[in-house]
């Protein structure tokens, strides 16, 4: 197990700029996802890690050993890849003792390994099975063991759970999650879809463009990103444009908002913008007085989802959305009167 | 859905199948299964039919192959023909495939392609009739060779059994090719780039995937290979010469030269069986491959 180091990686495809400048660190035994729209670089940067093809420009190195000039049978990365791979003529047990093979390690410890990995992934009974007799979740466990019984340095998993149903999606979450602490591995994940990203990682990259716009915790990232595209892209996000005014917002209609101190602040008289959560905003009640930010609006629509609500609220044209686990939300008519409320410091100001 | 419902609707299926199917098969019954049949009659007789000589009905034919030992023996030589031929078309034929299928892209892929179905659309006898030219003393090999060669060479392939070989595998390349395109098309791309992270060498993929799997498709090029060679008489005969008597030589001798039709369809059936029952040998082996 080892940490990778990325610096300012740059790739392009003839004249289109792949990944361009990228640095992001992956430390020993984390669980890192790497998060971005479709041609956003995820591959590219995964598969340059595996070896896959050298970078134009910049460093990799895993375990603090520089690995440009290892090809990547060398390399010994555990590498899952989104359509799974497995080799169509070898039965389960063949698919995951291949990577020991070609390893010289003898037959029995080898066999012995192979065990191990399929009771990790629970699937014991089924190593005889060809892979176009497993389902698809099997596919993936079966991809999976493969590549973590090499023992190897890095995971790398390239969307490897895109192919399967929602739930199957969950469970494999949860079983992922698991196997990934069971065994310790630093782990890299890449994957389109943001809620993924934030229940099973420790770290969140988030790219676009082939740039590294953000890097951090979940909770960080979530509650206080810094870019706009990383608050719309992960989670719902309401976004004020205005002027900045010594430090808050000035919003069309002449309103002042409070925002929380931050990098995104401009200086007076430039152009900005700033977020809140939907959960960071209250519905006030008629003389509930209190500070921070405080806007006039009107209900539009109510969305009622079991154990949450969103109330949508027009204020001088855009929509606001509050979302709250508060059911009582439901007895508020459309089209009535509201005050919306947040604090000046859950309101995050934005670089864009 | 009830089970009378259901057959019934087999039922309409099958003859909507069958009305399909009948054009099909009755150009098969003409075009196949009646000259057969005719062969096979002319097979058992000693004299052909409607020529105005008297004739019987003899089994002299087939025991001509069995008394004499020279048409065994040429039949002999024209299935090692065949398995060499088959062997060298595998050799070329293999790498080349995958360079089509794994390495090249786009224009360069389609190129090459044409270069390589080129000889299906040219006529067989001009292709071997270039080839002779080629190979001649003093012909387009030969003069090449010396024009950039220090020292003098002499090519003089024409007439040789390598020559056979040379234009056989010409022709017949191209079918190992086009199988063996398609199953390595087929071949995932990132199946064998699993492979390579799981720290297999490029021989070790080849090994143990590449051909494995595209084993069913080298198996199909064979065959397609080795049958027609067996009983081929142009390539032999005209870049041969002397060298080139083999057994499909000597049945379109009967045929054009000799006409003794009903000799000539005797040998052919053996010729016949004979395939039949190496196919039938190996097709264990095929079986487990496709
Ligand atoms: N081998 C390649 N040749 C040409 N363009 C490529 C190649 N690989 C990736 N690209 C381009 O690079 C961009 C990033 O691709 P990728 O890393 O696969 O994105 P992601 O995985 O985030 O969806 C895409 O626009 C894609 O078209
Ligand atoms: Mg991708």
């Amino acid at each position: 197990m080892a940490s990778v180091e990325v610096r300012n990686l740059s790739r392009s495809f003839g004249t289109f700029k792949a990944l361009d400048d990228v640095s992001i660190s992956f430390e020993d035994g984390g669980f890192y996802a790497l998060l971005g729209p479709s041609g956003s670089g995820k591959t590219t940067l995964l598969r340059l890690i595996a070896g896959f093809g050298y970078p134009d420009q910049g460093h990799i190195a895993i375990g603090g050993e520089s690995v440009e000039r290892v090809p990547l049978e060398k390399r010994n990365i555990g590498m899952v890849f989104q359509s799974y791979a497995l080799f169509p003529n070898m039965n389960v047990f063949d698919n995951i003792a291949f990577g020991l093979d070609v390893r010289g390690v003898p037959r029995e410890d080898a066999a012995r390994e192979v065990r191990r990995a399929l009771e990790l992934v629970q699937l014991s009974e089924l190593e005889t099975r060809r892979p176009h007799q497993l389902s698809g979740g099997q596919r993936q466990r079966v991809a999976l063991a493969r590549a973590i019984v090499i023992n190897p340095r890095v995971l790398l998993l390239d969307e490897p759970l895109g192919a399967l149903d929602k739930a199957l999606r969950l469970d494999m979450q949860v079983e992922l999650k698991r196997i990934q602490r069971e065994v310790g591995i630093t782990t890299i994940f890449v994957t389109h879809d943001q809620e993924e990203a934030l229940t099973m990682s420790d770290r969140i990259g988030i790219l676009r463009a082939g740039q590294l716009v953000e890097e951090g915790a979940p909770e960080d990232i979530y509650r206080r990103p810094k870019t706009r595209f990383a608050a719309t892209f992960l989670g719902e996000a309401n976004i004020f444009e205005g002027i900045w005014t010594d430090g808050r917002l000035r919003l069309a209609d002449g309103t002042l908002l409070e925002t929380a101190p931050g990098a995104g602040r401009g200086a007076t008289g430039e152009p900005g913008c700033c977020l809140i959560r939907p959960e960071q905003v209250r519905i006030a009640g008629e003389n509930d007085g209190g500070t921070g930010n405080r806007l006039e609006g009107r209900i539009t629509r109510r969305l009622f989802a079991g154990n949450w609500t969103t109330v949508f609220v027009d204020y001088q044209g855009k929509t606001i959305r509050v979302g709250q686990a508060n059911t009582d939300f439901l007895k508020l008519e459309d089209g009535s009167k509201v005050t919306l409320a947040f604090s000046g410091s859950n309101t995050i100001p934005l670089q864009s | 859905m009830n089970g009378n419902s259901t057959l019934a609707a087999h039922r309409s299926q099958g003859m909507k199948a069958a009305q399909l199917l009948f054009p099909a098969y009755l150009w098969l019954v003409l075009a196949v299964f009646l000259p057969l049949s005719a062969m096979v009659f002319f097979s058992f007789v000693t004299e052909m039919p409607f020529t105005g000589k008297p004739w019987s009905m003899t089994v002299a034919n087939y025991a001509a192959f069995f008394t004499t030992g020279i048409y065994a023996k040429l039949l002999l030589s024209s299935l090692r023909l065949a398995f060499e031929v088959t062997f060298w078309c595998v050799v070329l034929g293999f790498p080349a495939a995958y360079v089509l299928a794994k390495v090249l892209k786009g224009r360069s892929r389609e190129a090459i392609f044409l270069l390589v179905i080129l000889p299906f659309w040219s006529n067989g006898l001009v292709r071997v009739f270039s080839w002779a030219m080629v190979l001649r003393s003093g012909g387009i090999l030969d003069t090449l060779l010396n024009a950039v060669l220090p020292f003098k060479v002499d090519i003089d392939l024409i007439y040789s059994y390598p020559a056979v070989i040379i234009g056989l595998v010409h022709s017949y390349v191209p079918y190992i090719v086009l199988t063996c395109y398609l199953s390595l098309q087929a071949i995932d791309d990132s199946v064998i780039e699993a492979a390579r992270s799981l720290g297999a060498s490029r021989f070790t993929v080849l090994r143990r995937l590449i051909i494995p799997l595209s084993l069913p498709g080298i198996v199909a090029g064979a065959v397609l290979v080795f049958v027609p060679v067996i009983g081929s008489f142009m390539e032999p005969r005209i870049l041969g010469g002397r060298t080139g008597t083999f057994y499909g030589t000597v049945i379109e001798d009967q045929f054009v030269a000799v006409f003794n039709w009903p000799l000539g369809a005797a040998l052919s059936f053996i010729l016949l069986a004979v395939v039949l029952f190496i196919l039938a040998a190996a097709s264990p082996v095929m079986r487990r491959s496709a």
